[in-house]
């Protein structure tokens, strides 16, 4: 740990709006704060909370970047707050909820919902041979790179950034996003998965899927855990297309 | 009123609330679940290193059995365990990875060979065998006789509850998110549900179950230091606490984890050890073989943790403007085994710290990490005290992790304890005595009483803030009831924490919306927390010796003689506005009916006084293992004669586990 430094004193500009309240309009609200070593957005929002505005509404769960919850626009770009460290950031910031996504008030969105449809319409769980397994016996063997490339995409953490920076999406509320096609992906690779391309088919072969993608590919750029979105969606409309 | 009513209520989605909720779900009984975030945000998910289950698939695991694993787990927890319940689960255990295996989750693999890895500051070659070639491949953990980890590189938490969560969604199972249990619905003799809150819109209702499960997580929040989410601030321990008729078990039974990162908490996995990892001080110098020859890094949790802060208070710490630290050196790993099996490490490395930990040392710490102690159940998950009210998980105390629980346990009793209580759930919906004739008037009553509560809170003119309450409250925990603990501190933590109560009695609220209120919630929060922090620092004083992570300075010595005994807690129901103290009671552990009697671990402290009944059971033990293996018979008839329990686990989780080695 460096010695005594220097610490600035910074300003989030927060968007404030409650929708359930009829007469709130949605409005920037500036706060000074004044730097900590090590502070990230969990610490820094967590001390505005405490000390200086109680009502201030945001989602952290993990602090530590593994649960995706508290993804927001920090400046302009969808970003885990939890390990964003403050010194990173200029000494005035604008942080704002994901777009896309129903806003639950100021920086919390409701993500889960919509992941949860998402994972009902491109049923997102393995879809196994066998549906009663005999737990007794020795388990199906994997090839240990097969595993590892499954782990690969099943790293996802469903924060939403990519659905957040995604063109299409801001058109077509109904797109599937590249959470969706990462998710197809993951299966796809799986082994014990018995689907084949004629039903990811079903799933993602329409302008709702793969193909309403305009390959813009913010997505990628802003996944927080740096899953190979890009080659996951060209290779997925590849396959579609030789469906179509 | 809104009324909702359904046949299993489940309170928490994490890994054990939804695996009950599928177990359930699949005998075809209504669930729905109430989870405070999306389930896929639970804390499971931060579980970094792995699930412990005797496949004995790699070559450090050669001759793994349940046996050894059942071993270690009564070692792990000094003596506290249920053995029931610890046999119950080791056996299950392979089972559950299994499971989870053919649901989908991409557990690490197998890869027949030579490789080379990294043992007591060694490069060592391991061959693993062909006939092993894809199969789960296992890590070495702390306190553990073999490898047994099983693990998916180093987010095992992450990828099982994505696998368990995906099978909840393909099974329909209802979660209700962002709804938080207020109290339960009970009538002083059985449980038929909560009062919940949605955190959104304010609104409360009613949840009538014929069976209400708590699985709510850990209790870290409590304290100032901890490797726990934001979430885990022990609020199903408090719906069970707040009847006034279930108990709390163990609760003075805090988990310390020895390599949160200073001094931000987070934590960094076992599996860093258990990979060859080192603990070095400010000289550099490796200092735990000099405290533990055995196990050296890899003893258990609350040794490693003690002998740290040990080093620490020796003045062999790393001095930082945040107090001292010591470091975990994993650069001799080298670079392609942190970036494949290390990687949330690395990340956790790069974000917070700003360091490779591929080049440079991590400064850690402990902090608090796991409460062993919840909501006391028998081995089938039910409350003895509350009839429909069941337990599973972090939240529960069937007691399997006693005063110490070992990595890799956690995540695996999460799935075993909801394979196990998501049959036993089903039996008590499908027994017709159990029906229910919804109690509509009580259930009323419940929701006006708690809405009575919430408006009292909102127009208090009391002048305490909550924020500042919960910051008191977990200082005086981290000060006075860590691990190094004294008459003095904890008598001195008990006033202080019964002091926030009162004054938690009189919290004033700025803004008045019924909706969303992050300081009506953590207003309503901080009293039951406070209540916890009481019960957990009133155990701990109680308790005049020291046993697994709950160390007496003043009585250094485990003594089961006086103390092999579990702590129940209740709260004073008649007097709820006036109590600031729990009523404890002793549960005694009979001796007589262990298959492992009391002993030394294998690590950390020698010295213990006997119980009484120690010697004579000894004694038996060897007779009945002499007999057996005079008869020829194996292992299995061993265990049956030493101990039977098989016909306690649901009878499709009664079958031996297949190894290479082991065929069925």
């Amino acid at each position: 740990m460096s010695a005594e430094t220097f610490h600035r004193h910074i300003t989030l500009n927060i968007l404030r709006y409650n929708p359930q309240d009829a007469d709130a309009e949605p409005r920037l609200q500036s706060y000074a704060l004044e730097e900590a070593d090590g502070m990230t957005l969990f610490i820094a929002l967590n001390e505005l909370r405490e000390h200086q505005d109680p009502t201030l509404q945001f989602d952290f769960v993990c602090r530590a970047g593994i649960c995706g919850s508290c993804a927001m626009m920090v400046n302009g770009r969808p970003r885990l707050a939890c390990r964003t460290l403050v010194a990173e950031l200029p000494a005035e910031s604008t942080l704002t909820p994901l777009p896309f996504f129903e806003l639950i008030g100021d920086l919390s969105v409701n993500t889960g919902k919509w992941m949860r449809g998402m994972s009902e319409r491109l049923e997102t769980w393995l879809h196994a041979r066998e549906t009663e397994p005999d737990l007794q016996r020795i388990e199906e063997r994997m090839a240990p790179e097969i595993a590892e490339a499954i782990y690969e995409l099943d790293r996802c953490v469903e924060c939403g950034c990519c659905v957040a920076a995604c063109g299409t999406a801001q058109m077509r509320p109904d797109f599937a996003g590249a959470v969706g096609f990462g998710k197809i992906a993951r299966f796809r690779a799986d082994p014990r998965d018995t689907r084949d391309d004629d039903d990811y088919f079903e799933l993602i072969g329409d302008d709702t899927g793969v193909f309403g993608c305009m390959s813009l590919l913010a997505c990628h750029d802003v996944c927080p855990k740096s899953l190979p979105l890009k080659t996951q969606i060209a290779f997925l409309r590849r396959k579609m297309a030789l469906i179509a | 009123m809104k009324t909702r009513i359904t046949d299993l209520l489940v309170i928490g989605g994490g890994l054990a609330g939804l695996r009950v909720a599928i177990g359930a779900a699949k005998r075809g009984h209504e669930v729905l679940t109430l989870s405070l975030v999306p389930p896929k945000r639970s804390h499971s998910a931060a579980a970094q290193g792995g699930m412990q289950a005797s496949l004995a698939n790699v070559a450090k695991g050669a001759g793994d059995t349940e046996d050894i694993h059942f071993e270690d787990t009564v070692r792990g927890s000094d003596w506290g365990a249920d053995q029931v319940v610890a046999r119950m689960f080791v056996n299950t255990a392979p089972k559950a990875v299994r499971e989870l295996a053919a649901w989908g989750t991409p557990w690490s693999r197998v890869k027949s060979g030579e490789r080379e890895v990294v043992i007591n500051n060694e490069k060592v070659t391991l061959t693993e065998r062909e006939a092993a070639q894809g199969l789960i491949a296992q890590r070495d953990f702390g306190g553990t006789k073999k490898w047994r980890t099983c693990y998916v590189s180093d987010g095992t938490g992450h990828a099982m509850l994505y696998t368990v969560s995906d099978q909840a969604i393909a099974r329909g199972v209802a979660v209700e998110e962002r709804c938080e249990a207020l109290s339960l619905i009970h009538d002083g003799e059985r449980c038929y549900g909560a009062v919940a809150r949605n955190l959104v819109t304010g609104e409360l209702f009613a949840c009538l179950a014929r069976a209400t499960v708590i699985a709510t997580g850990g209790a870290g929040r409590l304290y100032r230091v901890t490797t726990n989410a934001v979430i885990c601030e022990g609020m199903g321990h408090a719906l069970a606490l707040e009847t006034g008729v279930a108990a709390l078990g163990n609760m003075e039974a805090v988990q310390f984890h020895p390599t949160g990162i200073f001094p931000a908490g987070i934590l960094v996995t076992e599996g860093c050890r258990g990979d060859g990892g080192l603990l070095r001080d400010a000289e550099g110098h490796r200092f735990m073989p000099d405290y533990e020859p055995e196990k050296k890094e890899l003893a258990s949790r609350d040794v490693v943790s003690r002998r740290m802060e040990e080093h620490i208070r020796r003045g062999l710490g790393v001095d930082s403007r945040f107090g001292a630290h010591l470091w975990l050196d994993i650069t001799l790993l080298g670079r392609r085994h942190i970036e494949h099996n290390l990687r949330e490490v690395k990340e956790i490395c790069a974000y917070f710290l700003g360091i490779d930990p591929a080049e440079k040392w991590i400064p850690v710490r402990p902090a608090q990490h796991y409460t062993m102690g919840g909501v006391r159940t028998r081995h089938t998950g039910e409350s003895p005290h509350l009839k429909g009210l069941f337990a599973a998980g972090e939240s529960a105390c069937w007691d399997l992790h006693g005063f110490n629980r070992l990595g890799g346990n956690s995540v695996a009793e999460t799935v075993v304890a909801g394979m196990i209580v998501g049959e036993s759930v089903a039996d008590f919906c499908d027994a017709p005595e159990n029906d229910l004739a919804a109690p509509v008037a009580l259930a009323r009553e419940c929701v006006r009483r708690e809405e009575e509560k919430l408006l009292a809170l909102l127009h208090s003119k009391g002048e305490e803030n909550a924020f500042k309450l919960c910051a008191e409250m977990q200082e005086i925990m981290t000060r006075c009831v860590g691990i190094f603990r004294t008459a003095d501190g904890l008598q001195d933590g008990v006033s202080h924490l019964q002091r926030l109560l009162q004054r938690s009695r009189h919290i004033g609220i700025q803004s008045k919306a019924w909706g969303s209120n992050p300081e009506l919630v953590a207003a309503y929060r901080v009293r039951r927390m406070l209540k916890l922090a009481i019960t957990i620092a009133y155990g701990a004083y109680q308790r005049t010796e020291s046993r697994g992570a709950h160390f007496r300075e003043d009585f250094p010595v485990r003594n089961d003689r006086d103390w092999l005994k579990r702590t129940l807690a209740f709260w004073c129901r008649e007097a709820e506005e006036e109590a600031t103290l729990p009523h404890l009671e002793y549960e005694a552990q009979d001796v007589n009916t262990m298959e492992l009697p009391p002993g030394w671990r294998g690590y950390g402290a020698k010295n213990h006084i006997e119980h009484p009944d120690t010697a004579e059971r000894q004694f038996a033990v060897e007779r009945i293992r002499n007999h057996v293996q005079l008869a020829g018979s194996d292992r299995f008839a061993l265990q049956q004669e030493l101990m039977p329990y098989l016909e306690k686990l649901p009878a499709r989780l009664r079958g031996r586990n297949e190894r290479l080695d082991e065929p069925l």
